[in-house]
């Protein structure tokens, strides 16, 4: 209840700034996250689905 | 065997160094939809697979990266009906390592999100993922999960204010701190970040 009056006494302009910090914060470790996997080294095992690909064309012709 | 027009050398080499570029995305992706790093990686594994197979229905020069994308969600989506008693203990098992991080240098504020992102609905979690992290636009990520361009932009902003409402209500909390320290962890993360670039 304490929370809710302290939150309507704010004026409205500063609580949407402070939603957008925290969205834009939360959009910075989403990309982090993201990019931390994409920045990762490919482990070999898919490599060799292409190499085992082209091993079968090869085999074909 | 299935008839279809064979793609000639070059284009295939072209489709094939495409594609190589594109797993360490397939495999971010995958990792968010799983959660869990290993099943994450067959399905990733499974994505590269069927692009393979499936170059000759490719039309060069569009969105490759929405192609495979769009692939690897339809994978992941027929497997999950294909199983979905195991989907449910996938799921458990990748929320107990997600909250049981085993990097020590895993910084707090990505566990937390991590968690917290595992609490969202499959559906937001993609749009949001696909919007907010992997640099697709609303109409793309319209493409990849077959729905209208409303409806991912409804699902994102769902999904963030969702987010956000994890992360500062606390509906968990880690080593017993109080789960409002979630939220405060990531805006410090963020602007140390912000500032180092």
């Amino acid at each position: 209840m304490g929370l809710m009056a302290k939150d309507f006494d704010k004026p409205k302009g500063a609580d949407l700034e402070e939603a957008r910090l925290r969205q834009q914060a939360i959009g910075v470790k989403l990309r982090q996250m993201f990019d931390d996997v994409v920045n990762e080294p490919v482990p070999d095992e898919f490599l060799d689905i292409l190499r085992r690909a082209d091993a079968r064309a090869g085999g074909k012709e | 065997m299935v008839e279809r027009t064979a793609m000639d050398q070059g284009s295939e080499n072209v489709f094939k160094r495409d594609l190589v570029a594109l797993i360490p995305h397939l495999r971010a992706f995958a990792r968010t939809l799983c959660g869990d790093a290993a099943a994450a990686d067959d399905l990733a594994q499974d994505t590269v697979m069927k692009a393979w197979d499936a170059r000759s229905s490719y039309q060069m020069g569009t969105n490759m990266k929405a192609w495979t994308f769009m692939i690897l969600r339809n994978q992941f989506y027929s497997e999950k009906r294909r199983s979905w008693r195991q989907t449910q203990l996938d799921q458990e098992a990748a929320e107990r390592t997600l909250v049981a991080t085993d990097d020590p240098a895993s910084p707090l504020a990505l566990d937390e999100l991590r968690q917290a992102l595992t609490m969202l609905p499959t559906e937001q979690r993609e749009a949001l993922i696909l919007v907010g992290a992997g640099g697709f636009a609303y109409e793309e990520a319209a493409d990849i999960c077959g729905c209208a361009v409303g409806t991912v932009k409804s699902r994102v902003s769902r999904a963030r204010r969702a987010l956000q409402a994890i992360l500062e209500d606390g509906a968990y909390d880690r080593d017993g701190r109080p789960a409002s320290e979630a939220m405060r962890s990531i805006l410090s993360d963020a602007e140390r970040l912000s500032q180092s670039r």
